[in-house]
């Protein structure tokens, strides 16, 4: 079990001072290898909340704690160090001329040694399967492969957390099944703590533990399966279910009996055939 | 109005060393009053495509017609303003193109440059705001002061205000929370009954194509590689995983269920509800449908 890597204590946030609030009062914690995703309607907060977890924006209330360290000014270049973000756009966060380059960026500003530098540009390039992309210039990629360079730019800067704000928005459904891939084999080999922003419903059916934003207040904190059982709710506050879960409840509105509340097609299919098998 | 192209290449860079053909020799019809869904891969070519439906683009080679508009290689089109005015294309993130100080004059932006008469367009602009579901009272705000959602609608109306009959449009939910997709995809549902457009949507959603198009057209490397029906198209798994393209979910699931249990299930356009229905029954034991 990881321990409490960040903590967001009555934390409320504004853009101005006359402005409303975008976030208000919010509490959570996430654990050091946790994976979390956190959904709402767009303006719910969401991205405000990536950006104060690394500093990007600081709160007029409550305290942000990372690695049990508060986020101000003076911790905050320690922070970055601990965290990593991958934004939407994949065209708007390249530096380099090259892919090395580019993964280099975030190492060099950090002053890492050469030698190791070369050993975590290896690393992190293969973690993305892009280890043979090194010398190739990042505009001339798809979409899929420059959010993996980006993703191995933060790697290399060995983060303990992740953000992806909404990183497969702009992608085909290549693009966002290769990120996904990606992650899953990133999460398997670090333990870190991995927060995905997003409106994909089929990527939060993979994760730990979902938060639930809504007009800048936290709506629920619970298991992607719970989440996903309050449908009418859900739509309600302008999110939706995904297809297997809406089959399912149609399912057992007909009065067929379904023991878990089916997320995958192989879990609805097997409640299918134990079903059948029963008849 | 109809659009043919007959044998269309386009060539990015032509005879220089960087040349790169985007678009190869397609040949396609999309009658008058339809509703198209374009889907590909990035790279696929689609939004060269589109680029050519309005002479942002002149192919390299064949012929664009749209309506009794032509475009070629050899000719340059003179009346490509008209065209322009018939023809809107909605971007990709279409907020990002929002300038002006206020809503309303943002909308007047195309209008007033098409010529259009002052007190038509304020005309345009009420009518154009309703049609996106914006409340009145929002004219006089400035865009930037609005959500996502909001200015994705007053871009939207931008081009609405211009009164095509040919409406493009290019992931014109990317970004947007579930609610805000479904949404703006209905609004897009009867704008083109209500107005009687040629509505072109250019999507990564399947889904979306098949509740929305009633023709698809499938592109791959420049070329068209099949069209026809959502019925018709969608099922083709095989074809489609060629081009690494999934059939939508619910033709998925219903291939899951086929392997599993003898059953003639297939995919005729049934809802959720109604699929659930013929799950009830097969897996109760009424296996024929």
């Amino acid at each position: 079990m990881g321990y409490n890597f960040i903590e967001f204590k009555n934390v409320s946030f504004r853009y101005g001072e006359n402005m409303p609030w975008v976030l208000e009062n919010v509490s959570f914690q996430i654990k050091s290898d946790e994976w979390i995703a956190i959904i709402g309607h767009n303006g719910s907060g969401k991205s405000t909340i990536a950006k104060l977890m690394n500093g990007l924006l600081s709160p007029q209330k409550g305290t942000i704690l990372i690695d049990g360290m508060e986020v101000n000014e003076d911790t905050i270049w320690e922070i970055r160090k601990k965290i990593g973000m991958v934004f939407q756009n994949p065209d708007n966060q390249f530096v380099g001329t090259t892919v090395q380059d580019d993964v280099a960026f975030g190492m060099e500003n950090r002053g890492v040694p050469r030698q190791e530098m070369l050993k975590r540009l290896e690393d992190s390039l293969s973690a993305v399967g892009m280890q043979d992309y090194e010398l190739r210039e990042p505009h001339r990629l798809s979409g899929g492969q420059k959010q993996r360079v980006a993703i191995a730019g933060v790697l290399a800067i060995s983060p303990q957390a992740i953000i992806l704000d909404e990183a497969t928005a702009m992608l085909d459904p290549n693009g966002r099944k290769e990120i996904m891939d990606t992650i899953r084999s990133v999460k398997k080999k670090h333990p870190l703590s991995l927060i995905t922003i997003t409106h994909d419903l089929n990527e939060v059916t993979l994760v730990d533990r979902v938060i639930v934003m809504n007009k800048g207040k936290v709506w629920l904190e619970a298991s992607p399966r719970q989440v996903f059982s309050r449908k009418k709710e859900l739509l309600e506050i302008g999110l939706d279910i995904p297809f297997i879960a809406k089959l399912a409840g149609h399912l057992s509105q007909q009065g067929m009996p379904l023991k878990n509340e089916p997320l995958s097609h192989e879990e609805l299919l097997e409640e299918l055939w134990t079903y059948h098998s029963k008849m | 109005m109809d659009i043919s192209f007959k044998n269309v290449s386009y060539t990015y860079q032509l005879n220089t060393p960087f040349e790169h053909k985007a678009i190869e020799d397609m040949s396609f019809n999309i009658p008058s009053g339809s509703f198209v869904a374009i889907v590909g891969h990035t790279g696929s070519g689609k939004s060269t495509l589109i680029q050519h439906l309005n002479g942002l683009l002149q192919p390299t080679a064949g012929e664009v017609a749209i309506g009794s508009y032509r475009l070629t290689a050899e000719k340059k089109l003179k009346d490509l303003k008209e065209l322009r005015s018939k023809v809107g294309i909605v971007f990709q993130y279409p907020e990002h193109q929002l300038f002006e100080e206020t809503v309303a004059k943002d909308i007047a932006f195309g209008p007033l440059n098409f010529g259009v008469e002052q007190q038509e367009i304020e005309k345009r602009t009420a009518e154009a705001l309703k049609a996106v579901q914006l409340p009145e009272g929002m004219l006089e705000r400035s865009p930037f002061e609005l959500s996502g959602g909001q200015m994705r609608r007053v871009a939207i109306a931008g081009v609405l205000a211009v009164q095509p009959e040919v409406l493009i449009l290019d992931e014109p939910t990317a970004g947007l929370d579930p609610r805000g997709q479904k949404d703006m995809m209905e609004m897009f549902k009867r704008l083109h009954k209500q107005e009687g457009l040629t509505t072109i949507l250019v999507t990564h959603s399947m889904e979306d194509a098949l509740v929305y198009a009633d023709h698809v057209m499938i592109m791959d490397h420049g070329r068209k590689y099949m069209e026809g029906s959502p019925q018709e198209v969608f099922v083709k798994k095989e074809e489609l995983k060629r081009v690494d393209l999934d059939v939508p979910e619910i033709i998925q699931f219903i291939f899951k269920v086929r392997e599993m249990f003898p059953t003639d299930l297939n995919y005729h356009g049934q809802t959720i509800p109604e699929l659930a229905e013929e799950l009830g029954r097969i897996t109760r034991g009424d296996i024929h449908e």
